[in-house]
């Protein structure tokens, strides 16, 4: 990310020179909190990719020779887990889906307020929803494809595939309606709903589908498979990358989409990458949540960070940090209260969009001095 | 890069002499403030000295329609180097769709509009162009950006993907500067009145060192005395050689500024200098054209 939005004084050569991190450097308090907040962030990611690379490597062919060092890595973050349940009381931290679940809610924390950031401020909030919906038909034509065929491929890549798809017919027929309008969305949103149940239904007659269609609906933690984090891994780094690669491009359309227009940005390509971002981001995150919720997790950490923030790019980095605290809080909860952790990662977020409302001196964001 | 926002600075404090800036656009100056004919035949009367110089947008015989509906029908105008041309008509005219077509943002459905020498729906220099919108365009009233952010915004054609230099950073320290709003930038647009908010979008513009500006009803909601101030510095900017075009309602302040008129209502009624448009009976019969009824008491 190269834009730097604020500088002061004496702090800007050395601002310049760091890139967009420098932005923090000589600056308040504010910012060296934020500055750290984002750094133990990016280090909890990394550590949680390391973690899932290791659980895959594990496996990796022995002519590699990586699998037993990935083996003792891996071991290490399960001993890690034996500790923090004898200091906790809990008996969740030393099993392996634990830390697949945790990882998964740690990246799905950082890529889905980055993109939800964009789709919140294009008003295009609802679309993560609509793309859930379609995630969901997804899954329905996976489990009856697997049912039928016998073919052992992962059902979130079905999923995947389908959402993407969803997501650029959503695009085109947006396009040529010339307008994010909510009837295209709210067609597509019960539509593709309506085509899973049907399928789920439909299939159970002839097949045995032998997987839990509550946990996409809610989320839940045992969901998690190891291809599922696999997945989410490799997500997150790719949509980590194009946005640092796009930041300016993203900010223009959804600032001014006309003058970006005339500034000759290619904007229709760039509208189909966001929403193709947003419709891998929801599958990734629709384990943890569940269908029914993944907007959420688009939508309340950056409408809490746009409610404090002054600039854009303050907004994107506080956006990721309440996406963080609300998943690390509603996934404590959800152990602690062994509820399901859907509903407990919103709630949480939810109050932390209160506390910002409550603290913030904006009525709305919308004021004028006019 | 920076030689065109210094020849900018200094034109605004007035020292724009024969000698400061030997580029083409001083070129286009002289031009422009050769007597004009006064004809109403756009390019009938040009002058050999023009023939050397591209006009900035040159139209030739479009129509345009939206499905049924025509929206501009057989234009054919140029707008040239160093103009200050504002576009009028009433409402549902076409303005707005003929600013489009200009700028390559619209396609005709016959005819051609070349943009700088190239055909306007394939040209690429998007930073040649700065754009500013009706105030409900864009999402500044919702979104938390500030100032610099939106002007750096105009550094983005320029680098696209790749990171904004030192020298990025200093021009757009400079727009700010040169349409004042240096104390405003690091606050959020939306904490701007509309007249500080369409200085931004100026600002924005200068930054992309674009040599037109297109504007489309920029000061509506803006109040009277902010709005001098906006078209005092559109005059400045005009003056260094920027060409601009104006889309505006109020007809006694457009002609204050601007100094070649069109006057569209679907087809051209008008184009020429400021003097020979009052001078027509073209208001009239365009806005006569649509109501049938000629409100306004130009003679």
């Amino acid at each position: 990310m190269s834009l730097d939005t604020k500088r002061s004084d004496d702090g800007e050569s050395v601002a310049r020179a760091t890139g967009g991190l420098g932005w923090f450097v000589a600056g308040s308090k504010r910012e060296r909190l934020e500055f750290a907040g984002i750094v133990a962030t990016a280090a909890l990611a990394v550590a949680m990719i390391g973690f899932i690379l290791f659980d895959w490597l594990r496996f990796a062919p022995g002519w590699t020779g990586v699998g037993p060092l990935a083996d003792m890595l891996f071991g290490q973050f399960l001993i890690v887990g034996e500790w923090m349940d004898f200091y906790l009381g809990t008996n969740v931290f030393q099993h392996p889906f634990m830390w697949r679940a945790l990882a998964t809610g740690v990246l799905i924390g950082v890529v889905a307020p980055l993109v939800g950031t964009y789709l919140v401020h294009r008003q295009m909030a609802l679309i993560g929803e609509t793309l859930a919906h379609t995630a969901f038909a997804g899954v329905a034509i996976g489990l009856l494809f697997i049912a039928v065929t016998g073919w052992d491929g992962s059902l979130l890549l079905v999923a995947l595939v389908v959402s993407a798809l969803g997501a650029i017919g959503l695009q085109k027929l947006t396009e040529r309606t010339n307008t994010y309008g909510d009837v295209p969305i709210a067609i597509m949103l019960s539509g593709s709903f309506a085509v899973g149940t049907l399928l789920i239904s439909w299939g159970r007659d002839f097949a045995s589908m032998a997987v839990d269609i509550e946990g996409f609906l809610f989320g839940s933690l045992s969901i998690v498979s190891p291809e599922g984090a696999q997945m989410v891994a490799v997500l997150s780094v790719a949509v980590v990358a194009v946005i640092a690669i796009t930041y300016k491009q993203l900010l223009f359309i959804t600032f001014d989409e006309q003058a970006a227009r005339v500034a000759r940005l290619n904007v229709d390509r760039y509208n189909t990458l966001l929403i193709v971002m947003t419709a891998v981001v929801v599958v990734g995150a629709m384990q943890i949540l569940g269908v029914i919720l993944v907007a959420a997790m688009l939508v309340i950490p950056v409408a809490t960070a746009s409610q404090l923030s002054q600039s854009f790019r303050e907004t994107l980095y506080l956006s990721v940090l309440f996406g963080q605290a609300a998943i690390l809080g509603g996934l404590a909860f959800s152990i602690g209260a062994s509820l399901p952790p859907g509903g407990s990662i919103v709630v949480v977020a939810i109050g932390f969009y209160v506390l910002a409302i409550a603290v913030s001196d904006r009525t709305g964001s919308s004021i004028t001095m006019h | 890069m920076s030689e065109h926002m210094n020849g900018v600075r200094r034109a605004i404090t007035g020292v724009l002499s024969a000698d400061s800036s030997p580029d083409s656009r001083v070129g286009s100056i002289t031009d422009r403030e050769q007597p004009a004919d006064g004809s109403t035949q756009h390019s009938a009367g040009r002058t050999s000295v023009e023939t050397t110089v591209k006009p900035v947008i040159d139209i030739d015989d479009v129509t345009f329609a939206y499905g049924e509906k025509t929206a501009v029908e057989n234009i054919s105008m140029s707008v040239e180097q160093g103009d200050f041309l504002g576009l009028i008509g009433p409402n549902g005219s076409g303005k707005t769709t003929l600013l489009h077509l200009m700028l390559g943002l619209q396609r005709p459905d016959s005819g051609s509009i070349e943009l700088f020498g190239e055909p306007a729906e394939a040209f690429e220099d998007g930073e040649r162009i700065g754009y500013v919108a009706q105030r409900s365009t864009d999402r500044g009233g919702t979104m938390p950006i500030t100032v610099r952010e939106a002007v750096t915004m105009g550094r983005f054609a320029h680098v696209g993907h790749s990171r904004l230099s030192e020298n990025d950073y200093e021009i757009v320290d400079e727009a700010i500067e040169t349409v004042d709003i240096a104390d405003l930038a690091d606050r959020q647009i939306n904490q701007l009145s509309g007249g500080q908010r369409q200085r931004a979008f100026i600002a924005r513009a200068l930054a992309s060192e674009a040599d037109l500006l297109a504007l489309d009803e920029p000061t509506v909601g803006v109040d009277a005395e902010s709005r001098d101030q906006f078209y005092g510095l559109l005059d400045d900017l005009n003056t260094q050689g920027i060409s601009i075009i104006l889309i505006e309602h109020d007809i006694d302040i457009l002609t204050k500024h601007v100094n070649k008129i069109a006057c569209i209502n679907k087809e051209l009624y008008h184009h020429g200098d400021t003097v020979s448009f009052l001078e027509s009976e073209a208001l009239a019969e365009a806005y006569g054209a649509a109501h049938g009824v000629v409100e306004h008491d130009h003679s």
